[in-house]
C-alpha cells in the first residue's frame, strides 16, 4: 500500500521479460552505464557540460539534435527490421520472431520515432546550424529559447526509450487512435509513454517554430529582402508557419486523449457521448501540415544543392517562393484524405480528394525548377546532388502513387493496405530522408571543417537507394494483392511470403547503407587533416553561410554582411570582392546556461511521474518547472562580449585559400 | 570623442530597441499559436456540446449572474493592467506596483468564482466524467483558467522584479509582454462568455 503511494502503477513485474525486449532494455541500460564511466575515465565531464549541455550557441545545439536523431534513427531501423523479419517469416505454421503485442508495440515505437525523433531532430538540427548562418545573422531570435527547445525534444526522446526498460511502449499504432488507445481497451502504461515523450517534445518543436519563424522575419541581414533570402530560408519559413498553426492542435488533442484516460474524460470515448472520429480528425488536421513541415525544408536544401552542383542560379526563384506558400495553405485542405472511409459522404470526399490532386501541382512546379536549373548546368556529381537525383526519381514516382490514392473510391480499396504504406515511406524516405542526408553531407564541412568521404558516401547511397527501391516496391504490389498493413501473419496460401522476403533483404540492403554511413564518419574523421576545408567554401558554393570559415567562428560573422543581391556570396565571389581590413566591433553573444537542460529534466520526471500515476511526484516536477523558469527569467547578466581586438585575432588566424 | 561616445550610446539603444522589437513580434507569434489552441478547444467544444448523454445540458446549467460577474472583474483587471502600463511608461513605479496588485486580486478574484462554480457543478453531480459535452465545457473553460492561474504567477514575479530591479528596460518590456498576455486572455473570455455561457443559455 505504502508502496503504491511512493512508487504510483511502478512496481518490479514492468521490467522486460522475453528476449528481444530484453536485448532492447540491456542496450538503454548498457548506454546509461557506459558513457558516464567513459566520460569519467577521459575526464571529460567538464568539456561536456561547458561546450555542450549548458551551450546557447545555435550550431552547437543543431549538432546535439543531429546526434540524438541519428541514434534515433538506428533504432526506429532496428524496428524496420524486425519487422520486416518478422512478415517474411511469420506465414503458415511458424509465427515468427515476435508475438503479437510486441509486434505492435514495435510498430507504433517505429513510427512515432521516425517522425518525431528523426525527422524533425535532423530538421531542427539542419536548420538550427545553417539558417543563422544563410540569412547571416550571428544567432536565432532567442538563444535560451532555442536551448529549451532543443532538451525538451531530448527528454521525449529518452521517455520514450525508458519504455523499453520500465514498462512498455503503446501497441495502438503511431497515431494511437481511439478507442483503441482510450484506457478501456489499453489498460497498460504504453499510451501514456506515447502520449507524454509526444507531448513534451512537441511542446520544444513549438517553441523552436515561433524561435525560427521570429529569427527570419526579424534577423536577417541588412539588405535582405524576403525576395532576396536563400530558397532553404524560405522553405523553412513555410515549414516553421505550419509548425506554428499546426502544432497547437497537436498539442491539444495529446492533452484530450491524456484527460480521458487520466480523468476519465469523454472526449473520444465510446460512451458518454465520446467522438472517437473526432480525434482522426483532429490529430490528421496537425498530421498532414506535419508532413510538409517535414518536407519542405528538404525541398529547400535541395534548392540549394541543385543550384551549387549546376553551378546556375535557381530556375524560377518566385515560382518557388509561390509554390511554397501555395503548399503551406493547401496543406491544410487536405486532412481528410487520411479516412475517406470514414463515411464523410461523396460531396467531402470529393472537395478533399481534389485538393489533394491540386496540391501537388506546387509540388510539380518545384520538381520542374529544379530539373530546368540543372538542363546546360555543369553538373557535378557529388554525394549530395546524387541524393537529390535518387530523390527525384522516388519522389515523382511515390507522388504520382499518391495523386492515385487521392481518387476516393480507389483510397477505399487501397485504404490501410500495404500500399499505402509503401506509397508514404517513399515520400518520406525518399523525400524527408534523402533531403536531409544530402543537406548533411552538403554543409557537414560547414559544421564541422572537413569534408566526408566521398566514395564511401557513394557506397552508402548506392545502397540506401537499391534497399529502399527492393523495400518498397514488393510492397506496393502486396498492397494492390490484398495486404493489409501491421499484419503480424498471414496465410501461407496467400503466397506473399515470397515477396516479403524480397522487402526484407531490401531492409538488409538499406542497413549496409546505414553502415557505410556511419563507417564514412569514422573514416572522414580518423583522416581529417586530408579533407580539411580551408576555404570555408569547398563546393563553390552560393549562399553566405560559406563565405566565413569552416567551421565558423563562434559569432558566425565578424563584420555584418550588406547584402544586394539573391546569391549574394556568388555576386561577392564574382564582384572578386576582397574586403578591405575591415573594422571590427565587440560582439555579444548568449552566455552557456544550464537552465534549459534543468528544464527539461523536471518536464522528463513530471511525464514520467504522470505516467506512472506517482502522485507526489507530479506537482514537485511541475512546481520546479515554474520556479526554474522564475529563476533563470530573473537572471539580467545573459551576455559576455567578445572584444574587437579578440574578434581581429580569430579572424586573422583563419586559414584563407580563397578571396573573400 | 565626446562625439563619438554618444553615437555609441545611440547605438547601443537601437540595438535594445531592436531586440525589443524582436521579443514583442516573437510574442505575437506565440499568442497566435495560443489562438490557434484555444480555436481546437472551441471547435470541441462546439462538436461536443450536444451529446449529453443523459446528463444536464447547457441550457439552464450555469448561473448567468455570476458568469457576467466573472465577466465584469476580469475586463476591469484588463483596464486596471492598461493603466499599470500607461503608468510604466512615465516611470511611476509605486502607481504600476498598485495598478499591477489591483489586476492580480481581481484575477485572483475571477479564478475564486471559476473554482467555485466548477465546485458546485461537481457536488451537483455534474463533474467531467458525466458526458463529452461537460468534458468539453471543464476543459475549454479549465484551460483559459490554467492561463489566468499562469498569468498569476507570472504578476507576481513581475512584481518582484520590478520591486527589486525598479523600472529598467527588461522589465518595462516584461510588463508590455504580460499586457499582451493578460488582454488576450481577456479577448479569449468573451468567446467564451458568448459561445458557452450565452449562446448555450439560449
Amino acid at each position: 500500500m505504502l508502496l503504491a503511494n511512493v512508487l504510483g502503477k511502478l512496481n518490479a513485474d514492468q521490467f522486460p521479460h522475453d528476449p528481444i525486449a530484453a536485448g532492447g532494455a540491456l542496450t538503454v541500460v548498457g548506454a546509461m552505464i557506459v558513457i558516464p564511466v567513459l566520460l569519467t575515465y577521459f575526464k571529460r565531464w567538464g568539456w561536456l557540460w561547458n561546450n555542450w549541455l549548458t551551450s546557447l550557441d545555435h550550431k552547437k545545439i543543431g549538432i546535439m539534435y543531429l546526434l540524438v536523431s541519428g541514434i534515433m534513427l538506428l533504432r526506429g531501423v532496428a524496428d524496420a527490421l524486425m519487422m520486416r523479419t518478422q512478415q517474411a517469416v511469420s506465414t503458415g505454421a511458424n509465427s515468427g520472431i515476435l508475438d503479437a503485442e510486441h509486434f505492435q508495440q514495435v510498430f507504433s515505437a517505429h513510427g512515432s520515432i521516425m517522425i518525431f525523433f528523426v525527422g524533425m531532430g535532423f530538421m531542427f538540427g539542419i536548420i538550427n546550424v545553417i539558417l543563422p548562418q544563410q540569412i547571416g545573422s550571428r544567432d536565432v531570435a532567442f538563444p535560451f529559447l532555442n536551448s529549451v527547445s532543443f532538451w525538451l525534444f531530448a527528454a521525449g526522446a529518452i521517455l520514450m526509450n525508458v519504455s523499453l526498460v520500465v514498462g512498455e511502449f503503446s501497441s495502438a499504432g503511431w497515431l494511437a487512435y481511439p478507442p483503441l488507445s482510450e484506457l478501456k481497451f489499453s489498460p497498460g502504461v504504453g499510451v501514456d509513454y506515447w502520449i507524454w515523450s509526444l507531448q513534451i517534445a512537441g511542446v520544444g518543436s513549438l517553441l523552436s517554430g515561433i524561435n525560427f519563424f521570429t529569427t527570419i522575419i526579424k534577423m536577417r541581414a541588412a539588405g535582405m529582402t524576403l525576395m532576396k533570402m536563400p530558397m532553404f530560408a524560405w522553405s523553412v519559413l513555410g515549414s516553421m508557419a505550419l509548425v506554428i498553426t499546426a502544432f497547437p492542435i497537436l498539442t491539444v488533442t495529446l492533452a484530450l486523449l491524456a484527460l480521458d484516460r487520466s480523468l476519465g474524460m469523454h472526449f473520444f470515448t465510446t460512451d458518454g457521448g465520446g467522438n472517437a472520429m473526432m480525434y482522426i480528425n483532429l490529430i490528421w488536421a496537425w498530421g498532414h501540415p506535419e508532413v510538409y513541415i517535414l518536407i519542405l525544408p528538404a525541398f529547400g536544401i535541395f534548392s540549394e544543392i541543385v543550384a551549387t552542383f549546376s553551378r546556375k542560379r535557381l530556375f524560377g526563384y518566385t515560382s518557388m517562393v509561390w509554390a511554397i506558400g501555395a503548399i503551406v495553405f493547401l496543406s491544410f485542405t487536405v486532412w481528410l484524405h487520411h479516412f475517406f472511409t470514414m463515411g464523410a459522404g461523396a460531396d467531402v470526399n470529393s472537395f478533399f480528394g481534389i485538393m489533394t490532386m491540386v496540391i501537388s501541382i506546387p509540388t510539380g512546379v518545384k520538381i520542374f525548377n529544379w530539373l530546368f536549373t540543372m538542363y546546360r548546368g555543369r553538373i557535378r556529381l557529388a554525394t549530395p546532388m546524387l541524393w537529390f537525383l535518387g530523390f527525384v526519381v522516388t519522389f515523382t514516382i511515390g507522388g504520382v502513387f499518391g495523386v492515385l490514392l487521392s481518387v476516393p473510391p480507389a483510397d477505399f480499396q487501397l485504404h490501410n493496405s500495404l500500399f499505402l504504406v509503401a506509397h508514404f515511406h517513399t515520400m518520406i524516405i525518399g523525400g524527408v530522408l534523402f533531403g536531409y542526408f544530402a543537406g548533411l553531407t552538403y554543409w557537414f564541412p560547414k559544421i564541422f571543417g572537413f569534408k566526408l568521404n566521398e566514395r564511401l558516401g557513394k557506397y552508402a547511397f548506392w545502397f540506401w537507394l537499391s534497399g529502399f527501391v527492393l523495400a518498397f516496391v514488393p510492397l506496393y504490389i502486396l498492397g494492390l494483392m490484398g495486404a493489409t498493413r501491421r499484419l503480424n501473419h498471414y496465410d501461407a496460401s496467400l503466397g506473399w511470403q515470397g515477396l516479403f522476403i524480397v522487402a526484407a533483404v531490401g531492409v538488409v540492403l538499406v542497413c549496409i547503407g546505414i553502415f557505410f554511413q556511419v563507417l564514412q564518419l569514422v573514416v572522414s574523421f580518423l583522416l581529417r587533416k586530408n579533407h580539411t576545408d580551408m576555404t570555408g567554401d569547398p563546393w563553390n558554393a552560393r549562399t553566405l553561410e560559406w563565405s566565413t570559415a569552416s567551421p565558423s567562428p563562434v559569432y558566425n560573422f565578424a563584420v555584418l554582411p550588406t547584402v544586394r543581391d539573391r546569391d549574394e556570396f556568388w555576386e561577392m565571389k564574382q564582384r572578386k570582392e576582397s574586403l578591405k581590413q575591415p573594422k571590427y566591433e565587440a560582439i555579444e553573444l548568449p552566455k552557456n546556461s544550464p537552465f534549459g537542460l534543468y528544464i527539461a529534466i523536471a518536464a522528463g520526471v513530471f511525464g514520467f511521474a504522470v505516467i506512472w500515476q506517482i502522485v507526489w511526484l507530479i506537482p514537485i516536477a511541475l512546481l520546479a518547472v515554474i520556479a526554474l523558469i522564475i529563476v533563470r527569467s530573473s537572471d539580467t547578466d545573459t551576455e559576455y562580449r567578445i572584444s574587437a581586438a579578440q574578434v581581429a585575432a580569430i579572424e586573422a588566424a583563419r586559414p584563407r585559400g580563397q578571396v573573400v | 570623442m565626446m562625439y563619438q561616445d554618444t553615437a555609441k550610446v545611440v547605438k547601443r539603444h537601437t540595438a535594445k530597441a531592436e531586440s525589443n522589437d524582436k521579443t514583442t513580434f516573437g510574442f505575437w507569434v506565440y499568442l497566435m499559436t495560443d489562438c490557434v489552441l484555444f480555436a481546437t478547444l472551441f471547435a470541441v467544444y462546439a462538436v461536443l456540446h450536444n451529446n449529453t448523454a443523459d446528463g444536464p445540458s447547457s441550457d439552464g446549467l450555469f448561473s448567468l449572474p455570476l458568469v457576467l460577474t466573472e465577466t465584469i472583474i476580469l475586463l476591469t483587471s484588463s483596464f486596471v493592467c492598461g493603466l499599470a502600463i500607461l503608468a510604466a511608461r512615465q516611470g511611476r513605479k509605486k502607481a504600476v506596483m498598485s495598478f499591477l496588485i489591483i489586476t492580480g486580486l481581481l484575477g485572483l478574484a475571477f479564478l475564486g468564482i471559476e473554482l467555485t462554480e466548477f465546485r458546485d457543478l461537481i457536488h451537483e453531480g455534474h463533474s467531467w466524467r458525466q458526458s463529452a459535452f461537460l468534458s468539453s465545457f471543464f476543459t475549454l473553460v479549465g484551460t483559459h483558467g490554467l492561463h489566468i492561474a499562469s498569468g498569476l504567477i507570472w504578476l507576481v514575479t513581475l512584481l518582484w522584479q520590478i520591486s527589486k530591479q525598479g523600472l529598467s528596460g527588461s522589465s518595462l518590456k516584461r510588463l508590455t509582454l504580460f499586457g499582451m498576455f493578460w488582454h488576450f486572455l481577456d479577448v479569449v473570455w468573451i468567446f467564451i462568455f458568448t459561445i458557452v455561457y450565452m449562446i448555450g443559455s439560449l
